[in-house]
């Protein structure tokens, strides 16, 4: 007699039959369990949300009215019999990987996450489980990063340098995460940091969840140009190329993501300058991060998962394409700038996405195979 | 090569042209003199032979990075360049090098002649001491298509900065056919230039479209205050050949054609009357297959180009003649600062006293009293086995590279039909791990018949959107290439066609692109092999 799996792949989301509960859910549902705060993984409309007390602020702030549960990481929450705790997945701050346990059955839903600490988010720890539901955006052997510390040098010295030569410094990464990642590793003795409005309104909600951030100031009419151009501006992606960035002029502007490690995708954006940095693992990463949870089979939701898959199943792992919505769905036309809607809004229009899946489409095989 | 990268990387961090014009300057003015040779022979596409063949490199790359062949086959689709997909996948380097560009140019040329495991381990070992930043341009080099995001413009430029020379003689001084290792910089930047390479062909004069799209047509009106009165003006037919400068010095004949390729082999026609040029002669004009006194289509002289050797049967079906355009150097002096009808007598001289007036033809010119009276003419192009009609100011001088004001090329509309997409395949370079590179069908019968490719024609959005169409509705996959559900259709523009034996459809197209995409057109709308063969 074959059992039901603990964890189902439903057309709604991830569900759990036995505890009656969805993560990450697409589609309205009654119970849905939140990774973390970027749009493609918490969305609009289900009634009741349990996510980690850090991404409370934010989810609030981008979801509006919501019933909301939050626990620590760590802490078990019981629904219908079945054991749910959420773990440091150290993506963004507040991000979650989800460990759910039924009668010494143990699922964990990964989220996005990255192994590396960012020195903001709760670093990553490895959660053991039989079955491992894993992201894999960067799930190719390209994409290898260095250690933070050598882009934030990079960063900080093409800072100083275009303060040198009197040029504004406009620096661009989503507004969740990224943001406040290059916000607190900035060398502040070179200047100010002013940020774009909505990075502004995602830190105020940060720090109204007890998150100590570096001083930012909020970028408005008066803020004198000549004062923007000794310090450093933090924008979001969808500033790139708009008026509002453009009244910096002489600027050079930087993009921070993943995708900055492959020279055509950097010409793509037609940034100055483009800084590899991630909020995902890399490919390394990846595969060192699902050994570590000792599991017997690995599913893979979104990136590169046809290829990622065949590799794994290749050294030695039981490992599986997942159809999922994640990583940034290209035909809303997200965009971040949206503002935080009270009521729901028409016809799926505010599924926003993370900005990273904004510069190149993620969903290499969207078309994959469903279990 | 240290230096070599960090230009390379420089160069890539900036959009902006006089950033740009600057390194480069700091390049030329911190480097040995035989480095800027190189690279200037690098940034002209005159690349060192390649020592081993790409599939070694490859699986030598594979090796060394333990990667199996499917994964680097991927990983190159989601790159997009070959140099920068090994680059990417090697393992950190354990040692560093401080070899310049000249000696590692030297290496990659000794090591071309040695053993196989010899290349391998020099190969494995020169990875082993290059960081990300060297390894990326010393595979360039290996690997050839060395396009980087600077034009020739820019190099010229920043020499002519440094050196006080203009820049059409420094342009004029890189042509032609010099290797680095035998040019000095100093003679490329001495006051006198030396006149000793007599192969040396000028710079193409080239011109910029009138008239951007066929949805905007120029009405006479708007040619009268873009160009003057008509009267100032001599048209001829847009000829579709290959370009080419003819050149005899010294009893000697070179054929260059615009790619600054040296194809004197290539065209045993033309050398006949070539030779019996005055010495010191040098024409502008085009190569194109003649029968019966008419020009062929172009496909009839590609089946020729290419061909390492010249069959009888080839020479018999597709023999050529040039048109004469200018003249750019009569009896051994250049006369590029004439006027264009200064020029054109001379070159009608020339070839009046040709014997080989078959062979030696000259560009006629079109008789027309205004711009209405040009446009009718205009129409008859296709005709004619003409792309339309070039424009030549009668006072204008024969300048250098690409420029607006005194010639201008007025094109006939493409012909176009309405085709729904069929397959997709990534594209390269700034197109990495997009679907960009797409076939089209056409209907015949309750079937789509594939009969084009195309690449370029849509915005970076529509790209974008019909990159995620592909990802979504893929129905096969063949290594690269996708099987796409037919729904999209798209105008796809040409500038001719022909019969063909070597595709499906039994049609071959001339530039083939798309002119926009018709959302507003359900598939089942698209246009039939019929409609599109009625075109021939």
């Amino acid at each position: 007699m074959s059992k039901k799996p603990l964890l189902e792949f439903t057309d709604r989301g991830i569900y759990c039959p036995i505890g009656r509960f969805y993560i990450d859910p697409w589609l309205p549902v009654d119970n849905a369990v939140i990774t973390h705060a970027h749009s493609d993984h918490a969305r609009i409309g289900h009634k009741r949300y349990l996510a980690h007390q850090y991404s409370e602020q934010v989810l609030r702030y981008r979801l509006g009215e919501i019933q909301l549960q939050t626990v620590a990481y760590g802490e078990t929450v019981m629904k219908n019999g079945v054991q749910i705790s959420l773990h440091p997945a150290g993506h963004v701050i507040g991000s979650a990987q989800i460990r759910v346990c039924y009668k010494d059955e143990v699922w964990v839903v990964s989220g996005d996450y990255k192994v590396e600490d960012d020195g903001i988010s709760t670093p990553f720890e490895p959660v053991r489980c039989h079955h491992f539901i894993s992201e894999c955006t960067f799930g190719m052997p390209v994409y290898k990063w260095k250690p933070q510390a050598e882009t934030f040098a990079e960063i900080n010295s093409w800072w100083r340098h275009n303060v040198e030569n009197n040029l504004a410094t406009v620096i661009v990464g989503y507004s969740l995460g990224k943001a406040q990642r290059i916000l607190q590793n900035l060398d502040l003795s070179i200047g100010k940091v002013y940020t774009h409005g909505v990075i502004e309104n995602t830190n105020d909600a940060l720090r109204r969840n007890g998150i100590t951030l570096n001083p930012t100031h909020r970028i408005t009419a008066d803020v004198p140009k000549e004062d923007i151009r000794k310090g450093i501006v933090i924008a979001p992606p969808s500033a790139v190329g708009s008026p509002w960035m453009r009244r910096f002029n002489p600027y050079d502007f930087g993009y921070c993501s993943g995708w900055m490690s492959i020279r055509g995708a950097k010409r793509r954006r037609a940034a100055d300058r483009g800084f590899v940095l991630s909020d995902h693992a890399d490919w390394d990463d990846l595969i060192s991060a699902i050994d570590a949870t000792g599991c017997e089979k690995v599913y893979l939701t979104h990136g590169y998962t046809a290829s990622f898959a065949r590799y794994l199943n290749e050294i030695g792992f039981d490992a599986h394409e997942v159809h999922t919505l994640y990583g940034g769905d290209e035909l809303t036309e997200a965009d971040e700038e949206a503002p935080a809607p009270t009521q729901p809004p028409p016809g799926g229009e505010a599924l926003l996405s993370d900005g990273e899946s904004k510069v190149l489409p993620t969903g290499e095989d969207l078309g994959g195979a469903t279990i | 090569m240290k230096a070599f990268a960090q230009l390379f990387l420089s160069l890539d961090e900036t959009n902006k042209t006089n950033e740009k014009v600057r390194i480069l300057k700091d390049y030329f003015l911190s480097v040995p003199d035989t480095d800027k040779m190189h690279m200037l022979a690098l940034f002209t596409g005159r690349r060192p032979k390649r020592p081993i063949n790409a599939t070694l490199v490859r699986t030598w790359a594979m090796e060394m990075a333990h990667i199996p062949v499917w994964l680097f086959e991927e990983s190159y689709h989601v790159v997009g360049d070959l140099a920068e997909t090994i680059t990417l996948l090697l393992p950190k380097s354990t040692a560093s090098s401080n070899k310049t560009l000249t000696e590692w140019i030297a290496e990659i040329n000794g090591i071309a002649t040695q053993a196989e495991e010899e290349r391998k381990q020099w190969l494995l070992s020169s990875w082993g001491m290059l960081d990300t930043q060297e390894r990326f341009v010393f595979n360039k080099l290996l690997t050839g298509g060395f396009r980087i995001g600077v034009s020739q413009n820019l190099v010229v430029k920043a020499l002519a900065d440094i050196s006080g020379l203009d820049q059409a003689t420094i342009t004029h001084r890189i042509m032609g056919n010099w290797s680095p290792e035998d040019y000095q910089f100093a003679d490329l930047m001495a006051a006198e230039g030396l006149s000793d390479d007599i192969s040396r062909p000028y710079p193409f004069f080239l011109a910029y479209p009138i008239q951007e799209t066929s949805e905007k047509q120029k009405t006479s009106g708007e040619l009268q205050i873009a160009l003057g009165d008509a009267a100032e003006w001599q048209a001829e037919w847009k000829w579709d050949g290959i370009r080419a400068q003819l050149i005899n010095r010294e009893g000697k004949i070179f054929i260059w054609s615009r790619g600054e390729d040296l194809a004197t082999d290539k065209f045993p026609e033309l050398h006949p009357f070539l030779e019996t040029l005055p010495n010191g002669t040098v024409l502008d004009g085009e190569i194109l297959s003649f029968k019966d006194n008419r020009p062929m289509p172009f496909n009839v002289l590609q089946t020729r180009i290419g061909r390492k050797n010249l069959s009888k049967k080839i020479l018999e079906e597709s023999p050529v003649a040039l048109i004469a355009y200018d003249c750019l150097e009569y009896n051994g002096e250049d006369i590029r600062h004439k006027t264009q009808s200064e020029r054109r007598l001379m070159l009608e001289q020339l070839r009046t006293a040709t014997p080989f007036p078959d062979i030696f033809r000259i560009s006629a010119l079109i008789n027309f009293e205004t711009w209405d009276e040009l446009a009718e003419i205009r129409g008859q192009s296709r005709s004619m086995i003409a792309e339309g009609i070039m424009l030549k100011r009668k006072s204008a001088t024969y300048q250098v590279g690409r420029r607006r004001g005194d010639w201008w090329k007025w094109k006939i509309d493409p012909l176009s039909v309405d085709a729904v997409m069929i397959y997709a395949q990534k594209g390269h370079g700034r197109r990495a791990d997009l679907y960009t590179d797409y076939t089209f069908g056409v209907w015949h019968g309750d079937k789509l018949v594939p009969f084009a490719k195309a690449y370029s024609g849509l915005t970076d959005e529509e790209i974008r959107k019909v990159d995620n169409f592909v990802k979504r509705n893929t129905l096969e996959k063949f290594g690269p290439v996708r099987t796409v559900k037919p729904e999209l259709v798209f105008e796809i523009g040409f500038e001719g066609i022909n019969y063909s034996s070597r595709h499906k459809s039994g049609v071959a197209l001339r530039f083939p692109r798309i002119l926009r995409w018709r959302t507003d057109k359900p598939m089942e709308e698209a246009d039939t092999l019929e409609t599109l063969k009625a075109l021939l």
